[in-house]
């Protein structure tokens, strides 16, 4: 039970966009630097570091590059790989850590430059990877085409239209515009999705997510600690995960996933429902997945997640905010970091303060990462105060 | 049926070996756990439904269904480029298990989820041939 065990005590992004003047490593380096920063800590108080992967630089042990890259010598360390999962996962690890007195301090950061770090043709190929290397990839699949096939069986069953899933992405960006470090600037209509380009049928170049040059960071620590901190830190309530599968073709399901596992031992932890959350940062590397994660985390239901979109609710006015920086459609997407600013941006709400895009009530926060192809989920509760 | 000969073969590990030489012979076999008769597929060392690790090779019927699909337009490679758009498709077999495959034929792009189809053999770039489906009416 690690209900109110751990604190976020500090989060931050790097710089974003295309920046190919950073490495990687830089990358994640100056989000932790920012998100140490934030909690009012130095280098010098972390003992536990947990990153993610990359696929733009060859290296292999990227915990312990990555630690050596901080001059940082950690009793704990590791790098985790659940895909677009791999922050939340690493949350549930860092607060086992802390809360088990492994750690005290436990910085974890993810991301990689993914926009300029590569040719186009090696970005290409690297999309590849999540897919089967023996039955899956010899059939031409890029990741967007299995979350196509994900969108089209879900249309057929609950009816979900073309034009809800375009309000995903008009809202994301309509949020990210409000964001001080968008590189998106300009909104977008539901008429602009619809006519972008093909690229797996029913997904068009606007159901895609960016791909960015970005890292995140958070710091984990006790709750002792609550009290030195530069802001109010962020209390983890809940936390669950689910892992049901890797590659689309053995997923149990192409409608129900893990989330509805992964969102019920959140809330079980955090002892709340779904109808206490205040706002959410879903997971939308495409346009389909929000209103799948929407619905199976209690938010909507089975069916009614397009509505939800189309309807205004999730605006950052509206009933329940959802991707209030912009998320990974239109804020950033680098790898493994998609999710994490997610967490960052979760953080912040509940500290208030966040200028035009502020929600109105922000005690308690529900944030969703997912890896693969629906493959692994990790929900989170997060709360503004000791739960 | 259309021979696609720049896009490569796959790689056969050694889990897959006996499924890729029945390919070659125009044969669509499948793992059959020899402990509780469940099919499987990919190829695995474990049976999922019991555990038990024998199982019999068994030709199956080739038949099946669409579970669901995509017509991609952004392909991963430049051969892969010349064939767009191409369908990739989410086949149920009528013996159970799921596969990917393409959905190849005239009418492949006026696919609909349920639509029956059956296994053909594909000959690509060095003569390999990879099992694929076409639709088929009735
Ligand atoms: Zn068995």
């Amino acid at each position: 039970m690690l209900r109110n065990k751990a604190i976020i005590a500090g989060a931050a992004d790097s710089d974003i966009g295309k920046l190919p003047e950073m490495s990687g490593l830089a990358l994640n380096a100056q989000a932790a630097k920012r998100a140490l920063d934030d909690a009012g800590m130095t280098l010098a108080d972390v003992d536990g570091l947990l990153t993610a992967y990359s696929l733009t630089e060859p290296y292999f042990m990227l915990g312990t590059v990555l630690a050596e890259h901080l001059g940082i010598a950690p009793r704990y360390c590791a790098s985790l790989v659940v895909g677009g999962g791999t922050p939340g996962a690493a949350l549930h690890h860092a607060a086992m850590a802390v809360a088990t007195g492994q750690a005290e301090v436990v910085l974890v950061t993810a991301g990689e430059n993914r926009a300029t770090g590569q040719s186009r043709d090696a970005a290409v190929q690297a999309l590849t990877q999540v897919g089967h290397p023996y039955f899956e990839t010899p059939y031409g699949p890029l990741v967007p085409a299995f979350y196509a096939m994900v969108a089209r069986r879900y249309m057929h069953e609950y009816g979900t239209t073309r034009e809800e899933m375009a309000h995903v992405a008009v809202r994301a960006r309509d949020h990210a515009v409000r964001h001080p470090a968008s590189p998106m600037t300009d909104r977008l209509d539901v008429e602009t999705v619809l006519a972008s380009k093909p690229i797996a049928e029913p997904l068009s170049m606007l159901d895609c997510c960016l791909i960015s040059d970005a890292a995140g960071a958070f710091v984990v620590t006790t709750p002792d600690r609550a009290a030195d901190l530069f802001h109010p830190p962020a209390w983890l309530w809940g936390i669950g995960e689910s892992h049901t599968h890797e590659h689309i073709t053995l997923a149990p399901s192409l409608t129900e996933t893990g989330a509805l596992r992964s969102g019920r031992d959140a809330y079980a932890m955090a002892g709340i429902t779904p109808a206490d959350v205040d706002f959410a940062e879903l997971y939308d590397c495409f346009t389909i997945v929000p209103i799948i994660e929407a619905e199976e985390l209690g938010l909507a239901e089975r069916g009614a997640g397009g509505e939800l979109f189309a309807s205004g609710e999730t605006a950052i006015e509206g009933r329940l905010p959802v991707n209030t920086h912009g998320g990974l459609l239109s804020y950033a997407q680098a790898g493994a970091s998609g999710g994490l600013h997610g967490i960052v941006e979760a953080v912040r709400q509940l500290r208030g303060a966040q200028g035009e895009r502020q929600v109105e009530n922000h005690d308690i926060a529900l944030v969703h990462n997912e890896g693969g192809v629906l493959s692994s989920h990790c929900t989170m509760v997060l709360g503004r105060e000791k739960r | 049926m259309e021979p696609w000969p720049d896009i490569p073969g796959p790689d056969v590990n050694a889990d897959a070996a006996p499924y890729w030489a029945a390919a070659a012979e125009g044969r669509l076999v499948i793992q059959k756990c020899a402990d509780c008769g469940t099919f499987r597929f990919y190829p695995r060392h474990l049976c999922p439904g019991c555990g038990g690790d024998a199982a019999a090779w068994t030709e199956v019927s080739g038949r099946g269904a669409v579970h669901s699909f995509t017509v991609v337009h952004r392909a991963p490679t430049p051969a892969f480029r010349a064939l767009a758009p191409y369908v990739i498709a989410l086949i149920d077999l009528d013996e159970g298990p799921r596969m990917m495959a393409n959905l190849l034929g005239a009418d492949a792009l006026e696919t609909a989820i349920g639509d029956p189809v059956g296994v053909v053999f594909q000959e690509r770039a060095g003569g390999v041939r990879v099992p694929q489906f076409v639709r088929r009416s009735g």
